[in-house]
């Protein structure tokens, strides 16, 4: 896509003062949506309002405008929809906020899934442990009856407590 | 706790329905309007009519008025017409701009679809057309006495519109002009 945008935006034979001038040229009109396409941007756009607005950002960069200054001016007349990469202000930030909220989110459900997922094993283990040590000193068939009673009763008591 | 937790998706998802259902609504062909408030921006443009002629917002004579941008390649144009005539012998004071367009063809167009138009201005590169924020024809403005854009509507101005976007402001823009 990019690589068509740029051909496609330098089959049009555009003339530069300053050589400079065009590196920056390329970028704006990249980062520029054309008004009327909605999901396109200057340098893609065919669009006649958009070869209109690509000679104008020509036109102010020859005026010697800087890349802020150009997009104060044609968002003063196309609005924010104009540029591709929205300004932070009262209507965007819940925008430019929502991949860190939706990370912290995420980190959040993982954090609280993978406590859940260990307490279960954390208890076996103490019960493999009692085992062991009931085992070892030869209470048989009895001990794990035991150890099971003492599982049954804290799986009880955690329910209630959850609860 | 836990029992809260299971309802987190479907709350999540009525949240993201209703967000959704409420963009349905929305046109993304309607771009926010940049300059109502703001004055008509400066122009020095030669008449439709008379090439020799330069117009500007002097024009406007401090009347309340709609500026219509128009041209002969525009199809809607052509539809938004006959409402433009009707609101001119209403005496809505209606200025034209044509957009870049050709001026004999636009000449013949109002010779044959009647002229509603107080004075045209000849816009053949579009200069006036970005600095008003044009991306499309027909779009009308109406301008207060003070020369401040109240409204702007993009798209074809029909009787339902006119009766509900416009009429009521502009006639209190008339009532306070007095």
């Amino acid at each position: 896509m990019l690589l068509s945008s740029q051909l496609l935006a330098s089959s049009e034979i555009v003339e530069f003062s300053d050589e400079s001038l065009r590196g920056r040229y390329q970028q704006l009109i990249q980062e520029l949506r054309c008004p009327k396409c909605q999901n396109q941007n200057l340098a893609d756009s065919n669009a006649p309002i958009s070869q209109d607005l690509r000679a104008q950002v020509q036109s102010l960069l020859e005026e010697g405008m800087s890349d802020r200054q150009i997009k104060d001016y044609l968002k003063a007349r196309y609005s924010d929809f104009i540029l591709y990469r929205p300004e932070v202000n009262k209507t965007t930030w819940l925008l430019w906020a929502a991949p860190v909220l939706f990370m912290f989110i995420g980190a959040w459900v993982a954090f609280s899934l993978y406590r859940q997922k260990n307490r279960p094993k954390g208890m076996v283990n103490t019960n493999a442990e009692a085992l062991a040590e009931t085992e070892s000193k030869g209470y048989g068939d009895t001990a794990i009856a035991m150890t099971d009673q003492r599982r049954l009763e804290q799986l009880l008591t955690d329910g209630e407590e959850q609860q | 706790m836990t029992r809260v937790a299971l309802f987190v998706p479907l709350l999540l998802f009525v949240v993201l329905s209703i967000v959704l259902l409420l963009g349905l609504d929305k046109n993304p062909q309607e771009l926010p309007s940049a300059l109502i408030g703001d004055p008509f921006p400066e122009f020095f443009l030669p008449a439709l009519d008379d090439s020799q002629r330069v117009v500007s917002r002097e024009d406007f004579k401090g009347q309340v008025l709609l500026v219509n941008v128009w041209a002969t390649w525009c199809f809607a144009c052509r539809i938004e017409h006959p409402m433009l005539n009707k609101l001119a012998e209403q005496g809505v004071v209606i200025v034209g701009l044509n957009y870049k367009d050709q001026r004999a063809e636009a000449n013949v167009w109002l010779d044959k679809r009647g002229n509603p138009y107080q004075f045209n201005i000849f816009d053949a590169e579009g200069s006036l057309g970005i600095d008003l924020g044009v991306y499309g024809a027909p779009e009308t403005y109406l301008v207060d006495a003070q020369g401040y854009i109240q409204h702007r509507r993009v798209g074809v101005v029909d009787e339902a519109i006119w009766d509900e976007e416009f009429k009521p402001l502009y006639e209190q823009l008339i009532g306070e002009s007095r």
